[in-house]
């Protein structure tokens, strides 16, 4: 608490401050655009960069088989990566500042191991199902299920009055009961459906189409909007709860709006292409060392954290076996990991 | 033109907090103590003052009834100071100052003139642009009064506010608030352990025990050795320092 030592007034620095801010994202874009480019040219068959951007130009130019490639094959499954990166991001960025715990990510509430019951049973139960397309059953299966669970939690915890922690405890102890079912459903599974059941819960993008991609996208896209309407909200939640509380907050009803828009964003992402981890908790921190914590930077920076951390995730899956796609899941588990030890001991030295 | 509480009630769960409250008015331009011991009520009259617990009774702010403003009018008018310090995050002061005012409405230029006024005023300035995770908890106690003074509430509460401030900060705080008060002739009612501090910074004070008012008045009449032993169970009297000034000693336990 030195003396008054204002070279300019503050608000044209802060003002600084944003714009530098809003150069990141920029190049966060451009870096999304770059990896979305690169993961489109890579694969059993490998484009150059300029050739495949030749094709987005003019599509016509393209060869029929390359084109099937390129806009059949690929481009459903590098714009999910993009959707439920983003998707992920965007959940883990509001539920680390709700729950207040830079721990949090959209997994917490035990999302993840509920959609892997929801498509477990879909998939050992699907003869008794009503005749849908497997393409449609498992999604949906996994999709109800893991609604179902979070609103279970979410009324467990409401009803019991407990704050966050309560809240995390009840999602902790249900990943085991959940974990133990799935368990129990591959016991049972025969060898084909045992087999899909674990392909499932490695996370794939393979599955996406673009009807999917649609879907993920239009729930993120409105998810952001509401995020963004609450981004002063959420950036004074930073401060403490009392002193949001003191400024009017509502900050209870504040954090029920976004566990319940958490949940079912995260639920919607996870039933098309399975357990992704790391993404949701990983993304945002990167965000924060990027821009901070003001929310208006900070959610925005978080998507394109997470769309490029998946984006990245996707080209490496293809590139590490050649000619081999590795599920995506296992990749990001494998980068997430160290990136999350790094960012503890980090955290650690800096306090 | 006052804070007027009468037959207030506050309860928590299945406990009566307050219980049955009723005060003289508070007027513009004062400051009052609120003391007591640990679990008298202070904390919890105070928030329900400021709306964040259900309080029965009458609560008038310059003759209009608290509980009757709409949520944010009323967030205008009465500004708190939680007793937590704003947490150590990586939002920096600005943007929470900038953000609390924009949440309550003030548009973004006049909400940049008043950040830059209350931290020079307070000599925070250099602080500005850091994270609030950088900062000491004396400092973050500072920024919360920054966001409290740059509200400019008409009634101003405050719980504990110097409970992490060294000396030199107590006396800023305090004569911060002071000013305050005097230019905008707003009301602050402020909760203190420190009893010195509340005969050294404010002209009333009211005693909490129970939930109940055992005293309320000018601090050198109040403060007898006699209701000390009541609230607190301890021995300790006012006296007349060497510099003028009345402090209070504590002797011993009863």
């Amino acid at each position: 608490m030195a003396a008054v030592n204002s070279v300019q007034p503050l608000a044209v620095q802060y003002r600084r401050q944003n714009r530098w801010r809003l150069v990141l994202l920029v190049l966060l874009v451009l870096a999304l655009g770059m990896s979305l480019a690169t993961d489109l040219a890579t694969g059993s068959a490998s484009y150059p960069l300029s050739e495949v951007l030749a094709g987005f130009a003019d599509p016509a130019s393209l060869d029929a088989g390359m084109r099937v490639i390129l806009f059949d094959v690929r481009l459903p499954y590098a714009l999910m990566a993009l959707a439920v990166g983003g998707a992920l991001g965007l959940g883990g960025a509001q539920l680390q500042t709700v729950l207040n715990n830079p721990l949090a990510s959209p997994f917490t509430l035990g999302v993840a191991a509920a959609a892997t019951l929801g498509a477990s049973l879909t998939i050992v139960f699907e003869h008794h199902l009503p005749a849908l397309p497997h393409n449609a059953l498992v999604p949906a299966g996994a999709f109800l299920c893991a609604l179902g669970v979070t609103g279970l939690i979410l009324l467990l915890s409401r009803w019991h009055g407990g704050g966050s922690d309560t809240l995390v405890l009840f999602g902790i102890a249900l990943l085991f009961a959940l974990e133990a079912l799935v368990w129990l459903l591959q016991f049972l599974a025969d060898a084909n459906a045992l087999e899909q059941i674990v392909f499932w819960s490695m996370g794939n993008l393979g599955r996406a189409t673009l009807t999917h991609v649609a879907l993920v996208a239009t729930v993120l896209a409105v998810c952001f909007v509401l995020a963004m309407r609450r981004a002063w909200a959420l950036t004074l939640l930073r401060g403490g709860a009392a002193h949001a509380a003191s400024l009017g907050i509502r900050v209870e009803r504040l954090s029920w709006q976004v566990l319940v828009e958490v949940s079912l964003l995260t639920a919607v992402a996870l039933a098309f292409v399975g357990t992704i981890g790391f993404v949701g908790l990983v993304g945002p921190h990167i965000a924060r060392l990027l821009v901070g914590e003001q929310h208006r930077y900070f959610l925005p920076a978080s998507v394109l954290c997470g769309a490029l951390m998946l984006s990245l995730a996707s080209i490496a899956s293809k590139s590490i076996i050649p000619g081999l796609l590795i599920p995506i899941g296992i990749v990001t588990a494998l980068v997430g990991v160290p990136v999350l030890i790094t960012l503890i001991l980090t955290r650690r030295s800096a306090s | 033109m006052s804070l007027q509480l009468s037959d207030v009630s506050v309860t928590r769960g299945k406990a009566r907090i307050i219980d049955a409250l009723s005060l003289p008015p508070l007027p513009p331009g004062s400051m009052t103590a609120l003391i007591g011991p640990n679990g008298a009520g202070k904390s919890t009259l105070i928030h329900a003052i400021a709306g964040l617990l259900p309080a029965s009774g009458e609560l008038l702010l310059d003759g209009q009834p608290l509980p009757a403003l709409p949520r944010d009018e009323r967030c205008r008018r009465v500004g708190l100071l939680p007793q937590t310090l704003p947490q150590a995050a990586g939002l920096t002061v600005y943007e929470l100052l900038l953000g609390g005012l924009r949440t309550l409405g003030i548009a973004h230029g006049e909400a940049e003139t008043r950040i830059e006024d209350v931290l020079q005023r307070l000599r925070l300035t250099p602080l500005a642009l850091r994270p609030l995770a950088t900062l000491s908890g004396g400092q973050r106690q500072m920024i919360a009064l920054a966001q409290l003074l740059a509200r400019q509430p008409r009634l101003l509460l405050l719980d504990e506010p110097s409970s992490a401030l060294d000396l030199h900060w107590q006396l800023a705080m305090v004569e911060a608030i002071r000013s305050e008060v005097q230019q905008r002739q707003s009301i602050a009612l402020l909760a203190l352990h420190d009893i010195n501090l509340a005969l050294r910074s404010c002209e009333r004070v009211i005693v909490l025990a129970n939930g109940r008012c055992a005293a309320d008045g000018e601090p050198l009449t109040v403060l007898s050795p006699d209701l000390l032993a009541g609230v607190y169970g301890i021995r300790g009297q006012i006296e007349q320092c060497s510099l003028g000034r009345p402090v209070f000693v504590l002797d011993k336990l009863i």
